[in-house]
């Protein structure tokens, strides 16, 4: 039937198509954002191969060979007070770094995106939503860590659950405004005057269209939950030892810190790359989605 | 105006009953019974539930809650179980440390975030402003404690030019006492200073573009003149969202650089309490936290108004 035919224009995959292209093109002509994307890349794969990657348990400890420096035969990097082996504890320790980074990422984006999308949608949702915001921006990121690790104790999954909500209202806050501004376009008041209802218009129209702001997002709350991870474990509200991280590494660290300054180098290199890695290539990927920035630049 | 702030204060009282109810129930889920504690394991039955009844525990929970409430408005806090020490003793002896340590850092981030982001604009395309770039970038992937490790290191041990931990109260000696915070507050101040920097350049480059601008240098305007007039001005209103926006950062910030650099603060009691499970003090601290980052929040947005006068107009 011709019903089709008088659709509104193709609400998420022609704009989201070609904007893929625009997007590709930018980054390409981007030699930071391309250098972030690279190692990027390398961080993730070192995290999934760590099991192959790492010569050693990262647990294992070696004590007839205590603080060896680094190049020393059989141990990369050296070793720790213990005598473990300091580059397998780095490569396992940005894969936990990252276990934390990616959960705290799903927590905020499975709870953030449909509040966002009820506030943005819903305007008497909007007032009960943007309160419950404000009570839990009340609660700073280590305050909320240090309650729950009051109440079931110090773990990843606690670093992580943190971590994500303290991220929650940001992501409602994003989520909500994209909605506001894509429930005024045609094709929305078009399926509208077509009789979509509330549901179908938020999953199939303005949901779709929330994926860049949402991807963006992501790229921000990846350093900062990796920082977290690590500020969490170093204060000892995060991950427990001898479970590898790169926070405890560094408070190990500090206890021996003039005698073997490379054992608190190497963590802190570790989290300032994967830190690196996700600001070039969010910068860059927020520039490529952002044909106003893009063009401003030229 | 008188409009945005009842809304404002309106929405701030809501948030803070909402925050203490959270707390409350918070508190409810801690682990281990209060009056096994006080009793001890082997307390009969009826002991523990003539603590209970003393305790208040027995009551229905909105009589506990508006008790709690009560007791808060009296500042009453309790006594730390560890030590026996009220627990306002405690806040008051380290509360000051922090503050010190927070408005230095502040001072020290706004300073050369601002410097830093001026320069990044006044200077586009050459070298000072890929220097502040760099900053910026290094500022917003380096952990700040990371930093603070290696400036005891170089800063204080090698070089000497720094004491590596201790505190002399400010109030009392503010020459020897600023000294002591000045590498404290240089680490915990740049994070901050990045995101500053940042958002100062965009701003300024935002406002050197505008038609008014544009106005103001074809009748004859020095650049010093513009910079500070318009370019400052404007950048204003950004610096201080970024810091009422950054405060919880900042305090999480805090707690880590006193534990590195030794100091006696409200961080080292937050850690202290939640490691010997003292729970007087971890809900007094939760509490202080939480109430204070409300109202300066609340302030931030005033300030803010007071500034920015299209915030007045379009609330919401």
């Amino acid at each position: 039937m011709a019903v089709t035919d008088i659709r509104p224009a193709a609400p998420g995959a022609t704009s989201l198509g070609s904007d893929r292209g625009r997007i590709w093109k930018s980054l390409r002509r981007n030699p930071l954002g391309l250098a972030g994307g690279i190692l990027l890349a390398l961080v993730v794969l070192v995290a999934l191969l760590a099991p192959l990657l790492a010569p050693y348990d990262p647990a294992q400890v070696h004590f007839a060979t205590p603080f060896q420096k680094p190049g020393t035969v059989g141990f990369l990097l050296g070793t720790d007070d213990l005598g473990r082996d300091i580059f397998s504890r780095l490569v396992f320790g940005i894969r936990s770094s990252l276990e934390v980074g990616v959960l705290a990422v799903l927590l905020s984006v499975l709870i953030g995106t449909p509040l966002g999308l009820l506030a943005g949608y819903w305007k008497w949702l909007d007032a009960i939503i943007s309160r419950l915001n404000d009570v839990t921006l009340a609660f700073p990121f280590l305050i909320i860590a240090v309650g729950l690790v009051a109440i079931s104790g110090p773990s990843l999954g606690n670093a992580a659950v943190a971590i994500g909500i303290a991220h929650i209202p940001a992501m409602i806050r994003i989520i909500r405004g994209e909605t506001l501004r894509i429930k005024e376009s045609d094709f929305v008041i078009g399926a509208r005057t077509m009789d979509a209802s509330g549901g179908r218009i938020i999953f199939q129209h303005i949901l779709p269209n929330t994926a860049s702001s949402l991807i963006v997002q992501a790229t921000v709350i990846m350093p900062a939950a990796v920082i977290g991870e690590a500020v969490l474990s170093f204060l000892g509200l995060g991950i427990q030892p001898p479970a590898p991280s790169l926070g405890i590494m560094l408070s190990d660290a500090q206890q021996y810190l003039f005698r073997s300054p490379t054992a608190a180098i190497v963590p802190g290199l570790g989290i300032a790359a994967i830190c690196l890695a996700f600001n070039l290539f969010g910068d860059a990927l927020r520039d490529a989605m952002d044909p106003a920035a893009t063009s401003r630049k030229k | 105006m008188i409009r945005y702030l009842s809304t404002r204060l309106w929405h701030s009282a809501i948030t803070l009953a909402l925050a203490s109810v959270v707390i409350f129930i918070g508190i409810r889920q801690l682990p281990g019974d209060p009056a096994i504690a006080m009793a001890g394991e082997e307390a009969s039955p009826e002991q523990l539930d003539a603590i209970r009844s003393k305790l208040g525990l027995d009551q229905p929970l909105p009589v506990q809650y508006f008790s709690f409430i009560g007791r808060l408005l009296q500042g009453d806090l309790g006594k730390s179980t560890r030590t026996g020490t009220p627990v306002t003793d405690l806040l008051a002896g380290t509360l000051p440390v922090t503050l010190w340590l927070a408005a230095y850092a502040i001072v020290v981030a706004v300073v050369a975030g601002v410097l830093l982001g001026v320069v990044a604009e006044r200077y586009r395309g050459r070298w000072p402003e890929w220097i502040s770039n760099g900053f910026a970038l290094i500022g917003l992937s380096v952990p700040s404690f990371w930093l603070g490790l290696l400036a005891i290191l170089y800063l204080a041990v090698n070089l000497g030019w720094f004491p590596a931990s201790g505190y002399v109260d400010v109030g009392t000696n503010p020459v020897r006492g600023l000294y002591y915070l000045t590498l404290p507050a240089l680490i915990l101040g740049t994070g901050l200073a990045a995101v500053i920097l940042r958002q100062t350049r965009a701003s300024m480059i935002e406002t050197m573009s505008t038609d008014y601008v544009r106005t103001a240098r074809a009748k004859g305007l020095g650049g010093g003149r513009i910079l500070f007039r318009y370019g400052l001005r404007n950048s204003l209103i950004v610096v201080v969202t970024i810091v009422g926006l950054q405060l919880g950062g900042l305090i999480s910030g805090a707690v880590v650089t006193e534990r590195i650099f030794a100091l006696p603060g409200f961080g080292k009691l937050t850690l202290d309490s939640v490691f010997t499970r003292d729970y007087p003090v971890i809900q007094a601290v939760v509490l202080v936290i939480t109430v204070g980052y409300i109202l300066i929040n609340l302030a931030v947005d005033i300030l803010y108004s007071v500034i920015n006068p299209r915030i007045r107009v379009g609330s919401n």
